[in-house]
């Protein structure tokens, strides 16, 4: 049975930069993501990776060719709409975590939940079961700067599931990790991609990753080279049994 | 959150909050201190006029305030009595001349005749004496405020005015004048006479009115029977006043003029810390707005943050504005500070911290939520 699909991209042509010093960055891609799936993309740097997630995260428009996320098209939105469909429809991991550094972790939860007029009550619970699934419990007082890279990652994971989007952005989110903390990520976010109504795509080159992909799509100078769906390897994922670990922290 | 953030991102980076802080302070007591000032001036300068049981006023063509008039002859009076409308017509003697102190020294003066009985005009919070000890033999009231200008420490204390000799009779408190010239209050009779001024000439008329007089209809009457005088109401004598010692002598374009600029610095100086926070906290916007926050979410924490910046400046700046009013109220002008003049200085810091924030928003609003990806 073919899963919904909740991200189209369709014949993206991405240009950057203007005059002599313009690239084109994605030439003529077409990528579709559906619900259920953890999608790796993978690819050399300055293969057009990060740009063709800011153009599903309707961070970047294309120069030409069109997406939808959700069922909306995003064709001619203006900043502000694009906003709005990401706050509806988009949750967003960073590298760099790109915490708040004065706001501890549930007031970084939280925060994902203010910006779309959440109600105090209902933004502090829902942070809290957040931060809760993916094992923090433990930590919803304590700042970025008295957590671990790992603990820091974990809290952006929560901050991304919190506002329940059909979409899910990753951009190398095991980059900054150190090995352990790298496969928790990763096994949260196949977790988190078994969600019928939700997709996930993470930006990679960490080959430590693909144990946890339903499908892996490679990118280079621009275009898609391969796209592979694949079993999952049961055995690496359950070497780090994250839902023991949460079950003690929450 | 808004607030939260907001709050946060002053307090995260202390040393800066206090160079705002510190902005805001320095120009709500700079601006406080002028406004209060200019208040304080206008209520002085119109007291006379305010004090004045009357609804109109007949001067010498062109005068410039009560202080400053040439003298009426007194025909004037009669033919404001015949004036239908008009009640009574009561002389009030003001000029100035000079008081020569007991020990040799002299100083510049106004002369105020009046009798209060005659219900127009009468020296106002006496502390020593009284308005019929006034009457006394050379008497005459002085504010407390210039005994050292005048010489004169105690009731009985002698000095001269134009050779004749006067007798402090009464004091008064907090009867100053704009121009730190003390206001000699006496008999109407006596006026005339130290100012060798004629028997029933005046310098000014306060006309009371009948009961249910129209005070322009008899202000229009009373110009037609008196081309050569000016008949005003109370408000545009009160008016002309303000005009004359506040922008004629430009003490109040100057009192102005430095509340502008304390207003001008405040300003410049919480945009310039707002801003270099917002630039300091880009990031952070880029990824709010990656978060899907709309625009006005990011205006609205920068905002806060200049609003929290107004309210902890205008707090502090205003308890030390207020410290310098108390100090200042037993002065020769005093500084006012009104529950209406706290509430425009709260208004006024508002605006100046609200248009600080365009800078700062100006440039989020500029901001690439694509620069998350590059950190």
């Amino acid at each position: 049975m073919t899963k919904p699909v909740i991200a189209k991209a369709n014949h993206i042509v991405k240009e950057l930069g203007q005059g002599a010093s313009k690239v084109t960055a994605l030439r003529d891609v077409t990528l579709t993501l559906h619900a259920g799936e953890l999608t790796l993309l993978m690819g050399p740097s300055g293969s057009g990776k990060t740009t063709l997630l800011s153009i599903l995260g309707c961070i970047l428009t294309p120069t030409t060719g069109s997406v939808s996320i959700a069922g909306e098209k995003t064709d001619g939105l203006s900043a502000e709409k694009l906003a709005d469909l990401r706050r509806r429809h988009v949750g967003f991991i960073f590298q760099s975590y790109n915490l708040f550094p004065t706001l501890n972790a549930m007031e970084n939860v939280r925060l994902a939940l203010d910006v779309r007029g959440g109600a105090k009550g209902e933004t502090m619970q829902q942070a809290e079961m957040a931060l809760r699934e993916v094992g923090l419990g433990h930590r919803l007082r304590n700042y970025p700067a008295n957590l671990s890279g790992g603990e820091q990652q974990r809290v952006a994971v929560a901050r991304a599931i919190a506002t329940a989007p059909s979409l899910i952005l990753a951009d190398e989110p095991t980059a900054a990790l150190d090995s352990e903390n790298g496969h928790a990520v990763m096994q949260l976010m196949a977790e988190i991609a078994k969600n019928e109504s939700r997709a996930v795509l993470a930006v990679t080159h960490d080959p430590r990753t693909h144990a946890y992909a339903d499908r892996v799509v490679r990118i280079e100078d621009g275009r898609i080279i391969g796209d592979e769906r694949r079993a999952k390897a049961e055995g690496n994922v359950a070497q780090y049994d994250l839902t023991r670990k949460r079950k003690s922290h929450a | 959150m808004v607030l939260t953030l907001a709050f946060r991102n002053l307090f995260h980076d202390r040393v800066r909050l206090i160079v705002t802080i510190v902005g805001i302070l320095f120009s709500i007591v700079l601006v406080a201190v002028q406004l209060g000032l200019y208040f304080g001036a206008s209520r002085i300068i119109v007291s006379m006029i305010e004090r004045a049981d009357g609804q109109l006023w007949i001067t010498a063509y062109g005068a410039k305030s009560f202080e400053e008039s040439d003298v009426l002859s007194g025909r004037e009076r009669y033919a404001a009595l015949s004036t239908p409308g008009v009640n009574r017509a009561i002389p009030v003697v003001a000029a100035f001349t000079r008081w020569k102190k007991s020990d040799g020294g002299a100083q510049l003066c106004v002369v105020v005749g009046t009798d209060a009985a005659d219900g127009a005009l009468a020296p106002w919070n006496i502390v020593d004496g009284s308005l019929s000890t006034i009457k006394l033999p050379d008497g005459v009231a002085v504010d407390e405020t210039y005994f050292e200008n005048l010489g004169v420490t105690k009731l009985g204390d002698t000095a001269e005015i134009n050779g004749a000799r006067v007798r402090v009779t009464a004091v008064t408190k907090g009867i100053r004048s704009f121009t730190t010239t003390p206001f000699i209050f006496t008999t109407l009779d006596r006026a005339r006479s130290l100012l060798g001024m004629p028997a029933n000439s005046a310098s000014h008329y306060v006309v009371q009115l009948d009961p249910g007089a129209d005070p322009l209809r008899v202000r229009t009457e009373l110009q037609k029977r008196l081309p050569d005088v000016e008949v005003l109401t109370r408000d545009e004598f009160h008016a002309r006043s303000l005009d004359h010692w506040l922008f004629g002598t430009g003490a109040g374009v100057a009192l102005i003029g430095g509340a502008i600029l304390g207003m001008l610095v405040g300003t410049v100086i919480v945009a310039q810390t707002l801003y270099s926070s917002t630039k300091d906290h880009l990031n952070e916007f880029a990824t709010l707005r990656a978060l899907g926050s709309s625009s006005g979410y990011i205006h609205r924490v920068i905002l806060a943050q200049a609003g929290l910046s107004a309210v902890i400046g205008y707090g502090l700046g205003m308890a030390i504005a207020i410290a310098i009013v108390m100090a200042s109220q037993n002065t020769a002008l005093p500084i006012v500070m009104t529950p209406t003049l706290a509430g425009i200085l709260f208004a006024l810091t508002l605006g100046m911290c609200a248009i600080s924030a365009v800078s700062a928003i100006v440039k989020v609003t500029k901001i690439d939520p694509a620069m998350v990806f590059s950190r």
